[in-house]
């Protein structure tokens, strides 16, 4: 099979919608236009059956034991949103402490961070090396005034898996609700909110072979029914938990997309999981100093995330650049400071620097991965040639010992 | 964020990489950056009869634009005297490589690079002269 470039390794960013999932998308932007909420006419009829069955596919996906659980969003930002801050203000007199992590995603920190000002106290759970929390934490961290603990199910830049099941069993015990970020681990390892004691799950269909725009929130309903105060007023939709005309097309495409993860998510993973491994193995076997970062066991079958000692990331992703990888150099982004995930794992700087997170999903080929462990290699050493630190490291010298001049 | 296409160039075709004897009395070294704030140039200048710069060699650790500002600047140091060589501009790097404001930084880099080893030539220059009279 000839190489389609670019090559897109940058699974955990966004994903191409599948064609199925467009297929059944189109009649719904001009044949099937109806709003969903419109109780008198044919074209609503249609909109809204179509989100009905949306609505089931998704929550099936979840392990949801009804679809009135599941209440369709913008995104996973927005869900974040809605279930912190909705919680925080339904229970404001029960209580005013929330637990969560370091590693979230910032539409978590930073809604935290947030509510904070407004009067609430958040415990934010460091993470180990390997980025798992320690249980023995959470446990300390509890308070009687806890309502909630919100703690990601995988990790967008290392792809860990966080033990979601017992933290489940130990906010259950306490009757405080979890909330869990599940974009990135959802359909790629198991989860059923049932089984792990979710009461609340943040999803997005872009990050699973859906379009853009469209998310939802799993609300559970019963044992116990969790209750939320809505951001933002309108038409009362979505049982009066998010306002604002259903983008119906998009929950179509999400609902597709949600099949097909539960048809054939299993079987995806493993072959995923083979990929990464082969792309893992050819790089490491031909180069020396290159580190994994976040847990070897406990990780998304898609996620790699290596640091290349002695060679900064954005330099490597220039070299590459027919392959679309990310990196969590600083270089990459607007601020100055590497990513503090890694930074969190207790990754030094110049490694946090020299790290790229490879993506790898649906429609990885094994040509493609090949192709990538060759040029990586290829490329690692020429910028090692290029590298001041590497020949340092060569004549015996520690880095470490060197009085840098900082800028 | 794109790259210009000068900054591609260089970074896929650096000049000068390379290592000169640092103990060579007529080499100068210049070591600046840190590995902590992602990026380390070396850049050093081989000074002939006459205060001219005959050669001049890096090193990075760091992006294509902190690449490629190094690589440029020993392009433009060769054949210079010490003196115009100090008067090496950051700004004339980012108008070469069309470097955009969040990548001025590696431009400040390779200028203090030129610096600093033009100030360690120096140093060797004048502990020459002490040594000899001594």
């Amino acid at each position: 099979m000839t190489i389609q470039f670019p090559i897109f390794m940058d699974y955990h960013s966004t994903t191409p919608v599948d064609p199925r999932v467009l297929e059944e998308m189109l009649p719904y932007f001009t044949q099937h236009f109806g709003n969903a909420a419109s109780r008198n006419h044919a074209f609503g009829w249609h909109a809204e059956a179509a989100v009905d069955l949306g609505r089931e596919r998704i929550a099936k996906l979840v392990g949801a034991s009804s679809e009135k659980e599941i209440v369709f969003t913008s995104g996973a930002t927005e869900s974040n949103n809605l279930a912190i801050k909705g919680v925080a203000d339904f229970y404001r007199d029960k209580g005013r402490h929330i637990i969560t992590t370091v590693i979230e995603h910032k539409a978590v920190l930073d809604t935290c961070k947030r509510l904070e000002k407004e009067g609430f106290e958040v415990t934010y759970l460091p993470v180990e090396t390997d980025g798992r929390i320690d249980l023995n934490r959470l446990e300390a961290a509890f308070r009687p005034d806890t309502i909630l603990v919100s703690v990601m199910f995988a990790n967008n830049e290392i792809g860990t898996v966080q033990p979601l099941a017992d933290i489940g069993r130990m906010c259950r015990a306490r009757g405080v609700l979890l909330h869990t970020d599940a974009v990135q681990g959802i359909g790629k390892v198991p989860f059923d909110v049932e089984a792990m004691n979710v009461d609340l799950a943040s999803i997005t269909a872009h990050k699973m072979y859906g379009p853009k725009g469209v998310g939802a929130l799993y609300v559970r309903r019963s044992k116990p029914r969790v209750r939320l105060v809505a951001q933002m007023d309108g038409g009362g939709h979505e049982r009066g938990m998010r306002s604002g005309t259903l983008n119906v097309p998009g929950i179509v495409g999400f609902g597709k997309a949600a099949q097909i993860l539960t048809e054939e998510g299993v079987a995806e993973s493993e072959r995923i999981f083979a990929q990464r491994e082969r792309l893992h193995g050819k790089i490491t076997s031909a180069l020396e100093e290159v580190y994994l970062n976040g847990s070897a066991a406990h990780r998304l079958p898609g996620n790699l995330n290596l640091s290349f000692a002695f060679v900064e990331g954005e330099g490597l992703m220039m070299c590459i650049k027919d392959v679309a990888v990310s990196s969590g150099s600083a270089c990459t982004s607007a601020s100055l400071e590497p990513s503090y995930v890694l930074r969190a794992l207790g990754v030094g700087e110049e490694l946090a620097h020299s790290s790229i997170r490879f993506g790898l999903g649906r429609f990885t080929t094994d040509e493609e991965v090949d192709y990538v462990a060759e040029l990586v290699v290829k490329k690692v050493q020429k910028l090692r040639e290029l590298s001041p630190l590497y020949e340092m490291f060569k004549d015996g010298i520690d880095l470490k010992s060197v009085q840098w001049v900082a800028h | 964020m794109a790259y210009s296409d000068k900054v591609i160039e260089h970074a896929e075709n650096p000049r000068n990489v390379g290592t000169l004897d640092k103990d060579d009395p007529n080499v100068g070294t210049g070591l600046v950056g840190a590995p902590a704030c992602g990026d380390v140039m070396r850049l050093q200048i081989k000074v002939g009869d006459g205060g001219v710069i005959e050669d001049a060699r890096f090193k990075t650790f760091g992006c294509g634009s902190a690449i490629a500002s190094s690589s440029l600047a020993t392009e433009w140091l060769k054949g210079k005297t010490l003196d115009e060589a100090a008067g090496l501009k950051n700004t004339s790097i980012v108008e070469e490589l069309n470097l955009p404001p969040v990548k001025i930084h590696c431009s400040v880099l390779a200028e203090d690079a030129v610096k600093a080893a033009i100030a360690d030539y120096r140093a060797k220059q004048v502990a020459k002269t002490a040594g000899g009279s001594a």
